[in-house]
This record gives structure tokens, sequence and C-alpha cells, in this order.
């Protein structure tokens, strides 16, 4: 465990260094993104609140937050702490390798992503302000400057924003794949990796292919945006009482392109808080995985299902009804290695001898937070169904649920989890209770009414419920609530960033391996061997669990290279 | 005097070269410290000249997927925009895609960029002969990097004559009134051909770096693995215009 903080260096290559960069990335990220919500949430209800620097939102004003805490979230949030900052911290770990098979492209991919939130976050100071398409870009909202405030340069930094997004996020997984193949230590087979790297594995494979499509398809909308094409521009557009050019382009292009790329993104940000939700339970009730390579082959599976589920996306946008059931079938099938996963992880809490630390809870949060959301996803795959629901809060609230809150619950867990090895230290685990306890009910009382609001045909992206026709104004109320709700939840956040502050100086000292963990990133060793099975737990009373690192069968612990890795290698 | 080494098996059995150098083999005994002669047990980043070469390659290797991800893309917009027709009042088909008969010289090009793929891959050959390897990883010289040598500058002459060939192609198009923004598949047209030559151009920018990395580089696998990286995305190129240019010819 190398603990040792040593002189700052702007383009360093160090892997953990990176990691806590990204960290800082995303924090500033997230704080971005729910300070928007918060002014979403409170202008829903209060409309006319004057925020304070800004006065009243403009119905436009709500679009723009829309859009940029959408992308804030899912991008700079949701992909880069699960899918990068969380493999650099610990992926060559894992695996036994000292370095990044890439170091320097993984240290550039890093200040690109920087670059790419720098622009993103220009599009508020940009003429007429950030852009309001949402962070689905739909054209022709979006391929046209005049079709609405900040459809001009904001869009346009929108957009070259995304394109830095997607160059980083082919590079960094490039090098995590190739780091996964090629540089894992002696004895780690295939069938003995943690299953946090499997998801990565599976992740960076979907990273190189979807953010390659959204690439190519921000190319295009660029095009059409300053060259005249129209790929997605259709004919006889009206915008702004003008008729534009003749185009016949299809705005459904743009859908299918995003959405190849938009639903592997959703597997992209939960499929690494899925292996590591493995690794905390089978740590913390001192019980092996059930069934690895089910596992294993449940995660590949979800991953290779994913590229083939878009179109549930876009049921409502005339879509042939034919295809409509096709993807509702393919997107059902997907729910089938979930479930696997998901009983996998409730079969686990039986008979083990639970350990309710911190990142245990986060995990159950995580797992809570994935079946109740997961839940509604069937609902929604069907295309019937969705006509109804599609576009209101209903979907809003499954997201949420099943991308964002457990998304964010595997990111505190994996955050407590691994603290010590960035300071040595614990997170404290009173603070730590705390955190979880209300965020939970407060995550809950945020997103579970939202259903409630779906079903009452409650629609997204409208900025007020009141106005002349108030058809909506029984729902003021149960969005109240969500308001108080959300409100308490990012308070609840501050508690979490004291505990990161206070225990870095003042936690528990952690020692080596302080949750009694097998896989390599807590071995104490700088080159490591696995000798085992990457959830070796269970056995006798005084010593439970027989790391990767250690003989098997509790011998003596060996160094280096001086013996031979056992036959059954 | 008793003997200070005894000749491992597979020295003794290997052929003699018939120039004296005896080169080490894989996969050698470790001396006497024990071990095995597995280099893929050690740790990571000493597993032999190869390693490094594999890594790279694995990386290029995925960046191309996701760039022929891209040029799918690219291709998908083509099929979409060309059957965006529609059927009028009077039942008839109304389409404005105007079918682009390529200029004759894209065939000229096409042999040419094929011809260069065989050029950089007999460049890339040269620099896993083993003998000349050996050699050059012995330091007696550089006798793969000087075979090599003038194939690759034949790729990069090559590889310039296509790029011409299609600013040509442009050029004749222009003539023919066909601009970017004429009608929706001549945007197609010039999208894609762009495209793949900016790849093309980035292959050369990769070939003179290669070039010059070969005389400059000092360690033997380094030069290999910039040749070899750069001869795998340059037949990437080749095939993705394959197609390309099968699209625009059949359409």
């Amino acid at each position: 465990m190398n603990t040792k903080v040593g002189r700052f260096q702007l383009f360093t290559t160090d892997h953990r260094r990176i990691a806590v960069r990204y960290l800082v990335l995303g924090l500033v990220a997230v704080v971005i993104g729910t300070l928007l919500s918060l002014v979403m949430r409170i202008h829903r209800v209060w409309p006319a609140v004057a925020f304070p620097f800004y006065g009243t939102l403009r119905p436009e004003d709500y679009l723009a937050v829309v859009t940029m805490h959408g992308t804030l979230m899912v991008f700079f949030v949701l992909t880069v702490v699960p899918q990068s900052a969380f493999p650099n911290l610990v992926l060559p770990g894992q695996i036994g390798a000292e370095q990044m098979a890439f170091p320097r492209l993984n240290a550039a991919a890093f200040w690109v992503t920087t670059a790419s939130l720098v622009v993103l976050l220009a599009a508020f100071f940009a003429p007429q302000g950030a852009p309001i398409s949402g962070w689905t870009s739909y054209p022709p909202l979006s391929a046209i400057a005049a079709a609405g405030p900040g459809q001009g340069t904001g869009m346009d930094l929108w957009l070259w924003s995304i394109a830095l997004f997607c160059l980083a996020a082919i590079a960094s997984s490039t090098n995590l794949l190739v780091t996964i193949v090629a540089c894992r230590c002696r004895g780690m087979s295939w069938g003995r990796l943690p299953l946090t790297v499997w998801s990565w594995l599976v992740s960076s494979a979907l990273t190189v292919l979807a953010f390659s499509v959204l690439l190519a398809a921000a190319a295009l909308l660029l095009a059409d945006r300053h060259l005249g094409t129209s790929y997605f521009l259709p004919s006889g557009e009206v915008v702004n009482g003008l008729v534009m050019r003749s185009g016949k382009g299809s705005p459904m292009l743009w859908l299918h392109l995003f959405w190849f790329f938009g639903h592997p993104e959703v597997y992209i940000s939960i499929l690494p808080g899925m292996g590591l939700a493995s690794s905390l339970l089978a740590n913390f009730t001192r019980r092996p995985v059930p069934g690895y390579r089910l596992m294993v082959g449940a995660t590949i599976l979800i991953g290779v299902l994913g590229l083939g589920v878009w179109g549930h996306h876009i049921f409502v946008s005339g879509m042939n009804p034919y295809a409509g059931t096709a993807f509702g079938l393919t997107t059902l099938a997907i729910a089938v290695p979930s479930s696997a996963e998901v009983l996998t992880w409730i079969g686990m809490l039986f008979r083990g001898r639970l350990q309710p630390t911190t990142p245990m809870l986060f995990a159950l949060g995580f797992l809570s937070f994935f079946i109740a959301g997961g839940l509604t996803g069937p609902i929604l795959a069907q295309p019937a169904l969705d006509s109804y629901l599609h576009n209101t809060f209903f979907v809003v609230a499954h997201f949420h649920l099943v991308m964002a809150m457990a998304g964010v619950f595997s990111v505190f867990a994996g955050i407590y989890y691994w603290y010590p090895l960035l300071t040595g230290r614990r997170m404290n685990e009173r603070l730590g209770q705390v955190h979880f306890w209300v965020s939970l009910v407060a995550a809950y009382g945020t997103f579970f009414p939202m259903h409630l609001a779906g079903l009452a045909g409650e629609p997204r992206h409208y900025a007020q419920l009141s106005g002349p026709v108030a058809s909506f104004a029984n729902l003021i109320p149960v969005e109240r609530g969500i308001t108080f709700s959300a409100l308490l939840l990012a308070t609840a956040q501050i508690v979490f960033l004291i505990n990161v502050a206070w225990s870095a100086r003042r936690g528990s000292p952690a020692g080596e391996n302080p949750w009694r963990a097998t896989t390599l990133e807590w071995s104490p060793f700088p080159h490591p061997i696995a000798r085992g099975q990457a959830y070796s737990y269970g056995g006798s009373a005084e010593r439970d669990f027989s790391p990767q690192w250690q003989e098997t069968g509790a011998g003596p612990v060996f160094e280096g290279l001086k013996k031979a890795p056992s036959p059954s290698d | 005097m008793p003997a200070t080494f005894t000749r491992h098996q597979a020295e003794t059995e290997r052929k003699d070269p018939g120039f004296g150098g005896k080169p080490p083999l894989d996969r050698r005994p470790t001396g006497g410290g024990g071990g095995d002669d597995n280099w893929d047990s050690r740790p990571s980043g000493r597993r032999g000249p190869r390693e490094l070469l594999i890594r790279y390659r694995l990386g290029v290797f995925s960046g191309l997927a996701g760039d022929f991800v891209f040029f799918a893309v690219l291709v998908s917009a083509f099929f979409v925009r060309q059957t965006a027709g529609h059927i009028d009042a009077s039942e008839n088909y109304v389409s404005d895609w105007h079918p682009l008969s390529v200029p004759p010289i894209l065939w000229i090009n096409t042999a040419i960029l094929l011809l260069s793929s065989v050029t950089m891959e007999t460049a890339r050959r040269q620099l896993f002969h083993e003998i000349d390897i050996m050699e050059e990883w012995l330091g007696l010289g550089r006798p793969a990097v000087r075979r090599a040598a003038p194939w690759l500058i034949a790729t990069i002459l090559l590889g310039c004559l296509f790029l011409a060939g299609q600013w040509i192609a442009w050029q004749q198009l222009a003539q023919q009134g066909l601009f970017f923004s004429t009608n929706p598949n001549s945007h197609f047209f010039y999208l894609v051909t762009g495209t793949h030559g900016f790849h093309l151009l980035l292959g050369l920018g990769a070939l003179l770096f290669a070039l010059i990395a070969m005389f400059r580089l000092k360690r033997v696998e380094m030069r290999q693995i910039a040749i070899d990286c750069t001869a795998w995305y340059w037949h990437a190129m080749g095939l993705f215009w394959i197609f390309i240019f099968a699209l625009l010819t059949i359409q």
C-alpha cells in the first residue's frame, strides 16, 4: 500500500494522482450540477423566487439549466468517476500492475476531459447563455442557431465540449482495455480477476464503441450547423416565423445515433458500480461471490445486449411500431442478466455475517436503488405503456433512481471503501452513517414521488406547473415535498465533504488492509502474485479470508518471484 | 580448467546462422538464480521484447475499432439520406437524391492505396526479420532499418500520390459543378472522402514519424513499434477506403 504524497507535478503520469484529479473534476461537476438541480426544484414550486446574482428564472433559462444539469451529471460525474477516477485509483493495483499500459495517454485523457469541462461551463457565459435542447440535443432545435436562445454559441460550445469528451473517453478506455488485457500480474488469470475489473473491461469496450458514435454524430451536427449540410434537418422547418431551407434530412437519424451511444452510456456508468457492489457484498458478508462465472457472464451479456436496446428511448418518435416491439423485447431480455446479478446479491445477504460499515451501507443503498429503479425499466420497455409515460416524470423517476442514485451511491461506497488507500486513514464511521441514512431517505423522498407525478401525466421539461391553465395544480403539494427532499439530499452531502476533509488528518489510522479484503489493491507488496481466487472469504473463525497475494491455506506470506505458482494456475 | 558455463540444449540444437554471431533466444534459462524461464510470469513491463509491442498493437486496434464505428456512422447517415424520398399525393416517389458518378481517377487512387499497403507491409516485415533484428539488438548496425527505409519512403510517396489523386477527383467534381453544398449526395461524397483523407494525413504524419524514429530511437523494440503500429493503421485505412469506394461506386 503506497500512501506517500510527493511533489506536485502538473503533468504527472502517476495513475493515482490522476485518479485524485478526476475525483476533484467530478466534485466540481457534481457541485455545479446539484446547485442547478436545486434551482430547477425551487423554480418549479416558487416560480417568482429571485436567485442571488441572477434574478428570476425565465422559461428558457429553466431549459438551459436542465441541459447543463443533465450534461454535467451524465458525462462529468456518472461517467468520469466510475469509469475514469476509480480505475485510475485501483485498477492497476487490482491486477497487480505497477502502471497503466499507456501512462502518458492516460494523463492526456485527463487534461482533455478538463478542457471539455471548461468548454462546457463556458457555455454559461456565451451570448444568450447555455443551450436549451437538453442533454440529448435533438435536432432541429439543436441544429439551427436561430431556434432559441443559447442555440447559437452556447450550442456550439456544447458540441465541442462533447467532442472533446468523446476523444478523452476513447483514449482513456483504450488505456484501460490494454491495461486489463496485457498488464495483469503473474497468476492473475481471467478467472481470478475481481468483478470490478470485469466491469471495467466491458464498460471500456462499450465506451470505445459508443463514444465513437457520439463523436461522429456531433461532427455531423456541427456540419449541419456550419457547413450547410442537412443530415438532421427536415425540409420546410419553420423557425421564428422563417421557413428554413429545404433539408430533407432526418431528425430521426440523430435520435438513433444519439441513443446508440446513450443507452450503452447507462451501462458505462452503472457496470463499475455493479462490480463494486459484488466485491463489497462479498467483503462485508465475509462470503465468496456465489457463481463468479455467472456474474462475469451476466456482466458481458449486459454489455452486449446494451448495444441493441437503444430504440426504447424513442418509441413515440415516429419509429416503425414493429421496430418498437423488437426493441421492447431486447430491453426485456436485458432484465434477465440484471436480475441474475440482483438475485445473487440478495442471496449473498442471507447466511452471510453482515457488517454494516459505511461502504457496505452504501453498497446496500446501491442495491436498493438498482432494484427500485430497475423495476420500472420493464414497464417503460413496453411501447404501449411508454406511449403514455414517455416524457413524464415517471421516466425522470426511473433513471434518477436506477442510474443517478444507484450510480452515486456506488461512487460513495467506492470512496468510503478506498479512502484508506489514498490517505492511510478511514473515514469517520459515525458521520458516514449519518450521511448514508439522510441521503437514503432524502433520495427516495425526492425521486419516488416523481413516479406518482408521472402517472398523473406531469410532463418533463416544463418550467412551471401554475399558469393560466392550472392542469397540474393538485400536484403542487407533491412537487413541494420533492423540493424539500432535494434540499435535504443536497445538504446531507455537506456531511460527506466535512468527513472527507476531516478524516484526511484526523481519521483513525487504517493500517494495512483495513477491510480485511482479498483483492490485490490492498496487497502490501510492490510486485504481488495472484495466488488464489478473488473472493476467498469464509473458512475458520479467526482467519475468515485468504488474500489473493497469499498462498491458499493461510501459509506464510511470499514476496517477489521466489516461488512458482501452484500447478493449478 | 573447468567449464565456466554449459550450453543450453536450445543453443546446441539451434541451426547456426552461418556468420558467427549467435543471438540470444527467447525463453532462455535464467542462469543460476533458479526460477522458471516463462517470461509471462515476470512483472508487467519485464516480459521480454514483444511485450510493449503487443501492448501498443492492442491500443491501436482499440482506437481503430472506435474509428471503424465512426466511419460506420457516416455510412449509415448516407443510407438514411439516400432513402429519404417520399410518395406524393399522386403516388409518385419523390426523391432529391442525385446519383453521383465517381470520377474514374478514383480507380487509380484505389490501386495506389492498395499498392502502398503492400510496400508498408514489406517495410514492416523488415523490422521483424529475426537475424537482422538480432544484429540491431546487439548494436552491430541497423540492417533492418536500412532495408525498411526505402519501402517506408515508397509508402509515403504513394500516400501523397493518393491524396493528390483525391484532390484531382475533387477538382473534377467541382468542374462538373458539384461542390460540397450542391446536393445531399455531394455533401456525403466530400464528407466521407474528406474524413478519410484527413485520416490519411494523420497516417502520413505517422509514417514520417516512423521514418525518423527508425534512425533516432535507441531501443530496437521502439523502432519495431513505430513501424508496426503505423502499418496496422495504414492497412486499416486501406480497408476503410475499399468499403467507402464500394459504397460510392455502387450506390
